[in-house]
């Protein structure tokens, strides 16, 4: 019997050992060098793999991040200066300064506002939906509500809100990456420089119709009446395709335009409540009859 | 004005007072036989008067006339196989407008230089198959097919295969097996064309459902809105859950009944709407019914699952770009699957991804 | 709400096939088989195909609602049909409890745990069949001889299977022709008298099913055809070459599990392959498995495995063998 055992352990000890001297050549054989650097930038970063920088992985990045000369045009949305800073400083190299972004939804046409003209009876994705027909509102622009970006996002920034049907984007989660503007058919999403206390003012609107049908479809959509743009001391916003935008960097957040705006399609939000209560909301308006 | 999907299109609108006839079209009822016209000015008048292929597909009937250099045709098919159940339009012209049709094939077959022409007529249409017959003794070069009633009988590359056992490549055109395919629709038209100087204007469309009061097929011009045409069959049923324009296998469901008849609405069906909703999805449980289905021998189980995993690469070397949207596969799954939906999604994701290599 | 129209992509109408539809049609299938055995085998049929439909369903619903948490699915009638199935693979007389595990690895363990109906790569009832076969080995292999409606459950009088007599027989040195003599005849073996597991006795009711199946189109004819076939053929010439020690093809269909396993077991929608060129070539690798394992094998009797072989090989064939597309040929002329 302990002759056995001693049999087993020596032949199975030297079977390890083959093994082990096979393996170290193998390894050896096949080596392929890569810059130790490479690694170090990879555990910096938040490993999150979302693609937000532009590389399929935070690899990938890495990689990049090791071979470039300046850090210009590249940058880790999700983990922001501090990490392109470390990053900066293990590889002798300077960071410039990105301004954080935060996702938006270029719409506010909720039920109440864009009433439903049809039903949408099929498989819950805004690419079909989109590639189907208008959707289930007259507004060919605005948001499907069938929530791709939901699922695009992997950092569970996005919910879709019962009340509006409308996703809603947490900007404490929200880290830019950008894969909700690529998912969305309808390209509502926009990435817009973060702001103190994340405030924001945007056209929450994508219609590029003019004032009769967009408003028809929905009460709270741009009309392209340049009010904003008349009332505006920075040259902030501009109007394209019958659709007002703001230019986040121009804005100063001086809140007139969102007074100013006649159907409300200008939304502001984390400002604290202004204290003259704004009649322009109940001002009856003109549109343009459709042409 | 907004078309079938509801998005915003540029339209002439038309504003009609009375009737009023310009004096070139000959509006006699009479049957004109003799071919006047030389091969190319057929097809000039083709292109002048705006005839389309009328199955449904709208494709400009000049073009599929002209045969490329480098190509051969020897065959006309002349499609009677109603391309979807529910409609009759095909079925209804062919009965009413035998001759006509007849005469149409005649100016088709001489403007591609052909002698051979074969009319593909499905079995359950013994009325229309006797007619037609009849009809063709006085014609030389034409024989009338009569075909296996099942869906989809009256796809093009289906029609050819059953009628010439030639099957169309994938992404090849019916021209490379060396035939072209008209519809009974279009016929009619070249005659009216050719022979009365009649520009496409109108169009033979069923109008039908369970709850239309006075279902059949009616002549109407394009630009009609579809509300009227409802309408004139009855009005819109209390019930309607769906309206569809075309079959009810690749119909479009509209969402707005103002839109208007175009040159390739061949129908407009009315759905109840206890019918109209799909029911819940179930998880695939491998059945191949999909595959069996499949008149182009796809697997669409697997390129549903491709196009929902969004590996669009494996979906293009699956053909899925033969696929031809009619149908079967969702119509067939039992656990409900919405087949096709994913399919259409894929297939043009992929003939994106093509179009952008191609510049490239 | 509901006065708005509804759109949603074509196809607008859907054919009234249903998967519930489906399983109940296998169910009906099954019933003539089910008949014959209750009338050969007695009570035990009767406790034995309720225990394991009842198990089935049970285990099935306890897992969707306490570990999956999702809708229900026992509607769906997959688990009714697999209690069937694991039943028709049993002997008579087993004890309950052994029926009560072998329902668990089925639905638990062959197809829960991948995710349900539609996701299990091997036939669930198989897999319980061969864990009770290697667990139980006695109490799986005791086959009950058929002897009409009032015998006892578990005490009934036991005898081999046709299979296994031939197996022991030529191991023992005995030629086919002395063994023809102990086993009963084609005629019997057709109608069901003969040892065996509940199900797979009666080759004519197991064909009235197939028909049914082929009638309502459930099934297609190529995976049973298929199976079949190769058996025939193989030891058509197997028996050609030396009928005095290899049994002739008729004995081969008829006795043991070939017809329940090639027009039930191996049809099995999730564990099939997906176009006729593969199911037609998955039909021959299990006609070939069975016999080499009947012939030469340690088991007399091979079906349960080679389909659960054959099944490992199915995404293979889904990923390998396409269909013809339609316009394909045309390319070499």
């Amino acid at each position: 019997m302990g002759h056995t055992i001693i049999i087993t352990v020596i032949s199975l000890s030297l079977l390890a050992l083959l093994a082990a001297v096979i393996l170290y050549f193998i390894a050896q054989k096949f080596k392929v060098y890569e810059d130790p650097r490479i690694d170090e930038v990879q555990a910096l970063l938040p490993a999150a793999n979302c693609g937000g920088c532009g590389f399929a992985g935070c690899r990938n990045f890495a990689e990049a991040l090791v071979k470039a000369e300046t850090f210009d045009g590249l940058n880790c949305p999700v983990g922001g200066a501090p990490v392109m800073a470390e990053a900066a400083q293990a590889l002798g190299k300077e960071a410039p300064v990105v301004d954080p972004l935060v996702a938006v939804l270029l719409c506010n046409g909720t039920p109440e506002q864009r009433p439903r003209t049809s039903v949408y009876d099929g498989v819950p994705d805004c690419r079909i939906a989109h590639n189907l027909y208008i959707g289930e509102t007259d507004c060919s622009y605005g948001c499907l509500g069938k929530g791709d970006c939901v699922t695009a996002c992997t950092f569970g920034a996005i919910y879709m809100s019962k009340e509006t049907s409308l996703p809603v984007i947490i900007d404490d989660k929200c880290v830019a990456c950008g894969n909700c503007v690529k998912a969305c058919p309808r390209n509502i999403i926009e990435l817009r420089k973060k702001a103190k206390k994340d405030r924001k003012i945007y056209v929450a609107c994508s219609n590029c119709d003019k004032g009769g049908p967009a408003r028809r479809a929905c009460k709270v959509a741009c009309i392209a009446c340049t009010k904003c743009v008349k009332v505006c001391k920075f040259d902030a916003i501009t109007i394209e395709n019958n659709l007002a935008y703001i230019d986040a960097l121009k804005c100063t957040f001086c809140r007139k335009c969102a007074t100013e705006c006649p159907t409300g399609s200008i939304l502001e939000i984390n400002f604290p409540p202004k204290k003259p209560a704004p009649e322009a909301q109940n001002e009856t308006i003109k549109v343009n009859p459709e042409v | 004005m907004i078309d079938a999907t509801g998005f915003r299109q540029t339209a002439v609108y038309i504003d009609t007072r009375g009737d009023e006839w310009i004096d070139t079209i000959d509006r006699s009822g009479d049957i004109n036989r003799e071919i006047k016209l030389s091969p190319e000015e057929i097809i000039q008048k083709c292109l002048e008067t705006g005839i389309v292929g009328l199955g449904g597909a709208t494709f400009p009937s000049h073009v599929k006339l002209t045969v490329p250099a480098g190509k051969r045709c020897d065959l006309l098919i002349i499609n009677g196989a109603e391309c979807e159940p529910y409609l009759t339009s095909d079925h209804r012209l062919m009965l009413e407008k035998g001759e006509e049709i007849l005469t149409g094939t005649t100016i088709l077959m001489k403007a591609l230089r052909v002698t051979k022409a074969y009319i593909g007529i499905e079995n359950n249409k013994k009325d229309a198959i006797g007619h037609i017959t009849k009809l063709a003794e006085g014609f030389p070069g034409i024989t009338v097919y009569a075909l296996k009633v099942k869906y989809p009988q009256g796809a093009e590359k289906q029609l050819i295969k059953a009628l010439t056992k030639r099957e169309v490549p994938s992404g090849k055109l019916p021209l490379d097996v060396n035939a072209v395919v008209h519809n009974v629709g279009t016929a009619f038209a070249v005659y009216e064309a050719v022979q009365k100087n009649k520009p496409l204007f109108e169009r033979v469309v069923t109008i039908t459902g369970k709850s239309v009061p006075k279902p059949g097929n009616y002549f109407v011009r394009t630009g009609t809105p579809v509300r009227f045409l409802i309408e004139a069959a009855g009005g819109i049923p209390e019930n309607t859950g769906k309206i569809l324009s075309g079959g009810p296998m690749m119909g479009k469901a509209v969402s707005n009944p103002d839109i208007p008849v175009v040159k390739g609405t061949s129908g407009i069906v009315l759905i109840p709407a206890d019918e109209s909703l799909r029911n819940e999805m179930m998880p695939c449980i491998r059945c191949a019914k999909c595959v069996m289905a499949c008149p182009l021998h796809l697997e669409p189980y697997l390129l549903m699952t491709l196009s929902e995993k969004g590996d669009f690469e494996r979906a293009g070397r699956e053909r899925i770009t033969d696929c031809m949207e009619c149908g079967s596969c969702s119509y067939t799954c039992p656990a409900d699957r919405p087949l096709l939906d994913y399919i259409r999604l894929g297939k043009s994701t992929v003939i994106k991804m093509a179009r952008k290599q191609m510049i490239k | 709400m509901s006065n708005l129209l509804k759109v949603s992509l074509s196809p607008h109408i859907h054919g009234k096939e249903t998967t519930q539809k489906l399983m109940f049609g296998v169910v009906i299938a099954l019933i003539p088989a089910l008949l014959t055995s209750i009338f050969f085998f007695g009570y035990g049929a009767l406790i034995v195909t309720a225990t394991s439909v009842a198990s089935c369903i049970l285990f099935e619903y306890l897992i969707v609602k306490f570990i999956i948490k999702k809708p229900l699915t026992i509607n769906d009638g997959s688990a009714l049909v697999t209690g069937l199935l694991l039943a028709f693979n049993l002997p008579s007389n087993i004890p309950v409890f052994i029926i009560v595990i072998g329902s668990f690895v089925s639905v638990a363990v062959a197809k829960m745990t991948f995710g349900g109906l539609g996701n299990n790569p091997f036939n669930p009832a198989l897999v319980g069949r061969v864990f009770m076969l290697i667990s139980f080995p006695v109490q799986m292999t005791s086959w009950p001889v058929p002897a009409g409606l009032n015998t006892g459950y578990t005490d009934a009088v036991t005898g081999a299977t046709p299979l296994a007599i031939v197996k022991e027989g030529l191991k023992n040195g005995e030629s086919l022709s002395q063994l023809m003599t102990q086993i009963p005849t084609p005629a019997q073996m057709f109608f069901g008298q003969m040892g065996g597991s509940m199900g797979e006795i009666a080759a004519m009711a197991l064909l009235l099913g197939f028909i049914w199946l082929l009638y309502k189109k459930i099934i297609t004819w190529h995976i049973p055809v298929s199976i079949l076939a190769t058996i025939v053929a193989f030891t058509g010439i197997l028996w050609l070459v030396n009928p005095e020690k290899y049994a002739d093809p008729l004995f081969h269909v008829l006795a043991g599990g070939i017809l329940l396993g090639a027009i039930y077991m191996a049809t099995d929608y999730v564990t099939s392959p997906m176009n006729p060129k593969a199911m037609l070539i998955y039909g021959c690798g299990i006609g070939m498995l069975t016999v080499i394992i009947r012939v030469w094998g340690a088991y007399p009797e091979g079906v349960s495995f080679a389909i659960l072989i054959m099944n490992a090989f199915v995404p293979l064939l889904n990923t390998y063998i396409k269909p013809k597309r339609f316009g394909e040929e045309v390319k070499n002329g």
